[in-house]
């Protein structure tokens, strides 16, 4: 009998580290063209504030900002609260120097204390929030003093698990990072030359002493992206087990992820009309 | 018969049809003036409006008639002596409905004399993920070729010719050159170039060589809304081999001197066309088999 060479398939079809890679040359012209497009072409701003936060998103959208509009057209906005760790200041200042773009430091404190003075039992979550609201009227307000458009640091990951202060973060009118993953934000931080200690360091929205995103979270930004991937392109729990996902954190992926749709919408309406805003009149945002 | 082809490239105002035809008018103008050689020239798909209108088309889209007379009320006034083909896209309005469309016109000297020779109206409109265009837009029902002063053509619209059946037909029914015009928003970024502008070419250059066929397509550029048009408007010959390609994302023009004599030459080599002719009669009932089927099974 003659046997044939038998050839088998790989077991692991679905290798989420390889799926997750990205051509951060070809990302990083594809979004200075987007950052020219929307803001100079369509919108007439030559100018970008951005808050820097001394993390790896914030620094990924100034580097951006600076490439495609010039880096003394970028103005990299500190706002740090009384808690806030001096390490994220000092890491801000990073870039701002390896930039060479504008900046300016604005202490939140005192507006943020002005309120919470009212609401002295405020928990952690309330505070955050709080703060975060307040660096969005400043990034407002010096966008309108420096005729600058503020331009939007949010990652994919923290987007699809509602890892945000609604209406704060989410907020400026364009977003370069919106559709990157955590892990795919970190390659584009190494391309691009962002100071390593920022793209190595724990991510943290710094709100609360001692704070990182992953304990927040649960999980780790490696394998919540890794899940997410499956998850949105409508693989189910048990196809992803399959994979060799722990059961507990898919479910975990997917609880924050169905529980947060809400916040990546506008506020809802009552329709009562055939002529009902984003129902029946469609309008596109650049129309 | 040479055909000396040049496919544009630029980044319409949205919903601007007055300015948008205002370029395409500059672009002619810029072809006549610096005498680049152009026996057609091919704008994308939707040029006169940008793609992403949503409701918008009510207010965008434009009879025909009206397109060609504004377009020749612009061109008049540097028109060349010998005429000059256009082939673009637009949202039109006709017979009281909305199409994702494209015309084929020849413009001349006197003002009387330009016409129009072909419009296509999108067949296959996609509708899906960040598509809409059933929602908006009345589908064609035709995939047609027609008599230019150059031979035999069709005019399809990008997802039109994602589907290798079209190009077949089109193939079949004699024509030798496809105007392709599309506007493609880029996604899938972790290969050596954007996804679609790899699938594009793919797409491109396999309908080409099997059908032994010359190519030339014309692809939006410009951000609407975050989403990034890719440009990469290209020729290809009837080998299914990129004679010329515009650059990603910028706006440009590239040109083409198209021999329609090569069309035997690559079908020599190749002749599948001439297989599929033979094999058609046995292809339609196999068709009309699996239409009942589908029928008979829809009705269960």
């Amino acid at each position: 009998m003659n046997r044939l060479e038998v050839v088998k398939a790989p077991e692991r079809t679905h290798d989420a580290e390889e799926l997750l890679r990205i051509n951060a040359p070809l990302v990083t012209e594809w979004l200075v063209e987007f950052l020219r497009d929307e803001m100079i072409r369509r919108r007439g701003f030559r100018r970008a504030v951005v808050g820097l936060s001394g993390g790896v998103d914030s620094s990924v959208t100034a580097f951006l900002c600076a490439r495609a509009l010039g880096p003394e057209n970028v103005w990299g906005i500190r706002m740090p609260y009384r808690t806030s760790s001096a390490e994220s200041l000092e890491h801000a200042q990073l870039v701002i120097d390896q930039l060479g773009i504008n900046s300016r430091t604005i202490d939140i404190t005192p507006a943020v204390d002005g309120y919470l003075q009212y609401e002295p039992d405020a928990d952690g979550r309330r505070r955050g929030n709080v703060m975060a609201r307040m660096r969005m009227i400043v990034l407002f307000d010096l966008s309108a003093a420096l005729n600058a458009l503020p331009v939007g640091t949010g990652n994919k990951t923290e987007r699809l698990f509602g890892y945000f202060t609604w209406h704060a973060d989410d907020s400026p009118p364009i977003n370069p990072l919106g559709d990157l993953f955590k892990t795919q934000v970190w390659q584009l931080a190494r391309y691009l030359g962002v100071p390593e200690v920022i793209v190595s360091k724990p991510a943290t929205a710094d709100l609360i002493v001692g704070q990182t995103d992953e304990d927040d979270l649960g999980i780790s930004y490696h394998l919540a992206d890794q899940i997410l991937y499956f998850l949105l392109r409508g693989y189910r729990v048990e196809q992803i087990e399959e994979m060799g996902y722990p059961r507990e954190k898919i479910l975990l992926v997917k609880g924050r992820l169905e529980s947060t749709h809400w916040k990546r919408h506008l506020p809802t309406t009552a329709m009562l009309s055939t002529t009902s805003i984003n129902d029946y009149y469609l309008r596109p945002v650049d129309y | 018969m040479k055909i000396r082809v040049v496919a544009v490239q630029f980044k319409p105002r949205k919903g601007d049809v007055e300015h948008n035809l205002d370029r395409v008018a500059e672009v002619l103008q810029q072809v006549c003036e610096e005498n680049i050689p152009a026996d057609v020239v091919v704008f994308p798909e939707t040029i006169l409006s940008g793609y992403f209108l949503e409701g918008g088309v009510r207010e965008a889209a434009r009879p025909r008639e009206q397109v060609l007379t504004e377009l020749v009320r612009r061109y008049q006034p540097f028109a060349r002596p010998e005429p000059l083909d256009v082939v673009l896209g637009f949202y039109e309005l006709w017979h009281g409905k909305y199409y994702n469309s494209a015309l084929y016109l020849t413009l001349e000297r006197e003002a009387e004399r330009c016409r129009i020779v072909h419009t296509h109206r999108k067949f296959f409109l996609p509708t899906y993920g960040v598509f809409q265009e059933k929602r908006f837009v009345a589908r064609g029902r035709n995939i047609e070729v027609f008599r230019t002063r150059f031979g035999p053509a069709t005019v399809l619209i990008c997802e039109d010719v994602w589907h290798s059946i079209t190009g077949a037909i089109a193939a079949l029914k004699g024509a030798e050159v496809f105007y392709v015009i599309a506007a493609s928003p880029g996604r899938g970024f972790h290969g050596e170039n954007v996804g679609n502008v790899m699938k594009w070419q793919e797409i491109l250059c396999n309908m080409a060589e099997e059908h032994g066929i010359w190519v030339v397509n014309a692809s939006l550029v410009g951000f609407e809304g975050g989403k990034g048009f890719v440009g990469n408007s290209m020729v290809v010959n009837p080998f299914g081999q990129v004679v010329v390609s515009a650059p990603l994302m910028k706006e440009a023009m590239v040109t083409a001197t198209i021999d329609t004599e090569e069309i035997a030459i690559a079908r020599a080599n190749a002749p599948l066309l001439a297989d599929l002719e033979s094999g058609l009669a046995d292809l339609l009932i196999e068709m009309q088999e699996i239409a009942s089927e589908q029928h008979a099974r829809d009705r269960q």
